[in-house]
């Protein structure tokens, strides 16, 4: 494809949907698809089809539009109207309701509520409204754009200078500037090297990933070429859970779409620049999100991390320097090249910029998929967006950053989200996950269940980790079962320090995080089970 | 066979810190080599000279000034003006817990041991000064593997240190033994996890015996406290294959 | 290549075919071994050893090694599944909101605990770490099929349908 091509592609397209007067966004991903959307599908197209209707209204199969527990979601156009739990009974409705220009009332859900307004879309700007398996309408929404400026228009130095100035850090969690990362693989002499993408997203709540690789895989391949084209990379991989099977049918197709089309392969844009990318699949195992683990799985080994340094920057697969960020951190780059470092930087704080997307689940009222700018408080996203906590239940905590991060109480909740707040307070920004909890939820049961599953995902090949996890959490059950004692006390807190400070990787060393920030905040649930009575303990 | 100088740009010299004492060494050396060449000790378990660096005991974590976190020594090359200590009541702390872990974890019962004072998870625990184990035994339920006629497996000893894994397949090149399982059901295995007299690709060299730092390869027909170690042939055949 | 030639087979069903097809697709790279595993699970649902000892020998990868990998990884299973199978989210949010009752429940009903199958071969009850399907908390699935916001009740129905056909 040359730069011609794909602006042709984008004025055909654009052209073919002027001819449009409405589009029905029906959204299929794994949420919506699991409540019969593909029903919902079809049964618009057999209506249009019936009235004749084919030339002026488009059913379109599109990425997720957010408010997933109310699937399957049906958008109107540019999503004025939202449509909420629908039927393949209801496209008659639907349809009539187009004539008289008023909506279907028992399927409408407000646009115009918290959870929509208060977000704001960058990374998925277009999510929604177009369709992710039709490589032509991503096009059209503007995909491959960015890639197209960045080699055609701009040297190596020059994108990672620019992504170095637009702030993005790491949306695996960590938070590491991606510029710097991007700077020091460029910079190592050895070749050939690789560009990887973090898809195994195994912490439990989070799918912020999984439905940008089903919603806008095109995205993802975009930020990866741009990255290879930086660091000098010509082969790529996304490494995907094998728990995501939409994921992987639609990255496949989106990956075959482009390499057809010479959007990936050699002389991409008709430039020198040549690269291309592989699917490698996850097998069930929790550490592969750890990035040396990760590059020990696509190697076709146990998922065993190693001791950094060396960083995978200089040695990573096969011994190579190698890039490896996560999914939304790709999925940020097409933006950032085509609005400007400057763009990017004036949203969110001081040090964590842009936006992040969140994937609100447990007990709130709204649950689904976020994206809001850094900064935003913690309360807003749960009362505003989330719309509270349902069946007149109190808020107890919220938990971020699944089982390496911790639970924050109601007292913390005015905190702005960034990076270092999220730390200041015991726990991790994560993937994205959040997850609230009522006053129904033990918190010495939730840290036991994370420390259950740090447990059984631990390698084993440290011994902090792989003893250390399991004492944890021998201790925790002793506790839960009102058998523990004032020394099984003393001894996780002793064993919570030692493993966080021991460990080899990331797993172990962040496991005891929900043990210690569920101390930190609600330490009189450990000792009202310890001690027969309840005590009157002041929290710290 | 020499390096030619062209392959490889010659050793830069650096000087660094170790508890206190200055010492100087070649770029690419790590921490705990330069330590051993100053007659400093660090503990280790599962590092062996000649293997390639795993990284999984712990033991060998040290302090480097500027960072808040620990570093495993045998993984970790020096750079210029490093100052490290080796030696902390944190350190020490750790490390203990690290022993007591590793008795807790399986049965460890030197009294009836063939390796009974000539194990390093035992020696180490004197050095390190553990008396007394205050986590809590798991005594699980483990098989011995006697079918082999002149080696036995005892998975009650082991310590998943993987230095019978990296010996059998980086040295003897067999490959015989792997590790199944993850976390604290991690086992050492042969082939597909069968009896050791089974496993066809196994050579009975008998390295993987006498690698291991504790009783849970031992040679058959070994009596309480008979079962001592050879190691020679280790740096002799990696010296071998350098040169 | 330069492989003098490819280890045949172990029967004629064509299954096999599969497999090989993908080892080939990866030109027989030892690196490739996760790959060929998964078309052995996909292709008959679980990797035994006749499978373990094919795979080693056309990648010519050890066979502890291949052990190594399958026991490592939670997707690979050693003996086949039942003819059905349920699959018990397990995440934050399907915890939380019931689904660790449930499966005691499941258990409980088909005496069977999570992993295992029952001794008619009828039904496996398996657990996951989040499908990713947070916001129908709590989820399972069952033959493939997603079922959210779900009680013990409604899915010890489901699989009894499934069950009885």
């Amino acid at each position: 494809m040359t730069p011609e091509d794909l602006h042709g592609t984008v004025l055909k397209q654009q052209a073919k949907h002027g001819n449009y007067q409405h589009v029905f966004n029906v959204c299929m991903e794994s949420g919506c698809v699991s409540c019969n959307s593909a029903a919902v599908v079809e049964a618009l197209e057999a209506e249009v089809k019936k009235r004749g209707l084919q030339k002026t209204v488009c059913i379109k199969r599109v990425g997720c539009l957010c408010s997933c527990a109310q699937g399957p979601m049906v958008a109107l156009d540019k999503g004025d109207t939202l449509y909420k739990a629908v039927t393949a009974a209801d496209a008659p409705a639907m349809l009539d309701a187009l004539d008289k220009g008023g909506r279907v009332e028992h399927l409408d859900f407000s646009s115009k509520q918290p959870f929509f307004s208060r977000q704001l879309k960058v990374v998925r700007e277009h999510a929604g409204y177009f369709d992710p398996e039709d490589l032509d309408d991503s096009i059209r929404v503007g995909a491959y754009e960015a890639l197209r400026k960045a080699v055609t228009e701009m040297t190596p130095t020059e994108v990672i200078t620019e992504i170095a100035n637009s702030g993005l850090r790491g949306r695996g969690g960590a938070g590491f500037p991606t510029g710097l990362k991007w700077s020091t693989v460029a910079k190592n002499p050895s070749t050939p090297k690789y560009v990887v993408c973090n898809g195994d997203e195994g912490d439990p709540g989070a799918f912020m990933d999984r439905s940008m690789m089903e919603g806008d895989p095109h995205r993802l391949i975009e930020g990866m070429a741009i990255a290879a084209y930086a660091t000098g990379a010509n082969r790529g991989f996304i490494y995907v859970r094998a728990e995501y099977p939409l994921a992987v049918k639609r990255l496949t197709r989106a990956i075959n779409q482009a390499t057809r089309t010479g959007l990936l392969g050699s002389r991409i844009f008709d430039t020198k620049f040549a690269f291309e990318i592989e699917l490698r699949l996850g097998a069930g195992a929790f550490v592969c999100g750890e990035e040396t683990s990760l590059l020990s799985s696509i190697e076709g080994q146990r998922g065993l991390p190693r001791p950094r340094p060396p960083f995978p920057a200089n040695s990573g697969l096969f011994g190579k320097p190698t890039l490896i960020n996560n999914v939304e951190t790709y999925a940020n780059i097409p933006t950032i090249i085509n609005k400007s470092a400057a763009w990017f930087s004036s949203i969110g704080t001081a040090k964590s910029k842009g936006t992040k997307i969140f994937a609100i689940s447990g007990k709130v009222h709204n649950t689904g998929l976020i994206e809001v700018p850094m900064g935003i408080p913690l309360r807003d996203i749960i009362f505003d967006i989330g719309g509270g906590i349902p069946g007149g239940k109190k808020f107890k905590a919220v938990q971020t950053g699944g089982p390496s991060g911790g639970c924050i109480p109601e007292s913390q909740l005015d905190i702005p989200v960034d990076y270092e707040s999220l730390m200041s307070v015991g726990s991790i920004m994560g993937s994205g996950g959040l997850i609230v909890m009522d006053e129904t939820s033990n918190m010495v049961d939730v840290a036991r269940f994370f420390m259950e599953f740090c447990m059984s995902e631990s390698c084993g090949k440290c011994v902090p980790c792989r003893v250390g996890t399991y004492h944890m959490h021998e201790i925790l059950q002793r506790i839960y079962d009102r058998q523990g004692t004032p020394q099984d006390l003393a001894l996780l807190q002793e064993l919570c320090d030692m493993v966080k400070n021991t460990s080899l990787c990331g797993l172990g060393q962040t496991a005891p995080n929900p043990v210690l920030s569920t101390l930190r905040y609600f330490k009189d649930e450990y000792t009202n089970l310890i001690h027969s009575t309840p005590t009157t303990e002041v929290l710290p | 066979m020499t390096m030619s100088p062209t392959t490889k740009p010659p050793a830069e010299s650096l000087t660094l810190t170790i508890d206190g004492k200055d010492v100087s060494c070649r770029s690419g050396q790590t921490i705990l080599d330069v330590a051993r060449e100053n007659d400093i000790d660090i503990p280790t378990l599962c590092q062996l000279d000649g293997l390639t660096t795993w990284g999984g005991c712990r033991l060998c974590l040290v302090e480097i000034a500027g960072s808040s976190k620990l570093f495993a020594s045998c993984a970790t090359q020096c750079t210029e003006g490093m100052n490290i200590t080796t030696q902390s009541d944190r350190l020490l702390n750790y490390r203990r817990m690290i022993l007591e872990m590793l008795f807790s974890e399986r049965n460890h019962i030197c009294a009836v041991c063939v390796s009974n004072g000539h194990c390093e998870l035992q020696s180490m625990a004197q050095k390190l000064g553990v008396t007394h184990i205050h986590l809590p035994y798991r005594y699980p339920k483990l098989t011995v593997d006697s079918s082999q006629d002149r080696f036995r497996l005892d998975h009650n000893r082991c310590i998943l240190c993987s230095r019978c894994v990296r010996v059998c397949g980086e040295i003897e090149g067999a490959h015989t033994k792997d590790l199944k399982g993850r976390g604290i059901k991690t086992f050492v295995i042969n082939d597909l996890d069968q009896p050791w007299a089974d496993a066809k690709s196994c050579t009975t060299c008998g390295k993987c015996v006498h690698v291991c730092p504790v009783g849970a390869l031992t040679e058959r027909g070994t009596a309480v406290s008979e079962m001592a170690k050879r190691r020679a042939f280790l740096p002799y055949l990696t010296s071998m294959r350098e040169h | 290549m330069l492989q003098t030639q490819l280890p045949k087979p172990p029967s004629d069903d064509k299954r096999w075919r599969i497999v090989e097809v993908t080892m080939r697709r990866q030109g027989f790279d030892p690196h490739s071994l996760i790959e060929a595993l998964h078309a052995v699970q996909q292709a008959f649902g679980y990797v035994d050893e006749t499978a373990m000892k094919y795979v080693a020998s056309c990648l010519r990868v050890p066979l502890s090694k291949v052990y190594g990998v399958v026991t490592f990884y939670h997707h690979f299973t050693l003996k086949p599944q039942g003819k059905h199978t349920c699959v018990v989210c397990m995440g934050t949010a399907c915890y939380i909101k019931g689904n660790g009752e449930n499966i005691k429940q499941l258990s409980a009903k088909y005496r069977i605990r999570e992993g295992q199958t029952t001794p008619d071969g009828e039904l496996s009850l398996v657990s996951a770490r989040c499908i990713g399907a947070c916001g129908l908390a709590p989820v399972s699935v069952i033959d493939g099929e997603v079922v959210g916001k779900s009680s013990a009740d409604q899915l010890i129905a489901t699989i009894e349908r499934k069950l009885a056909k």
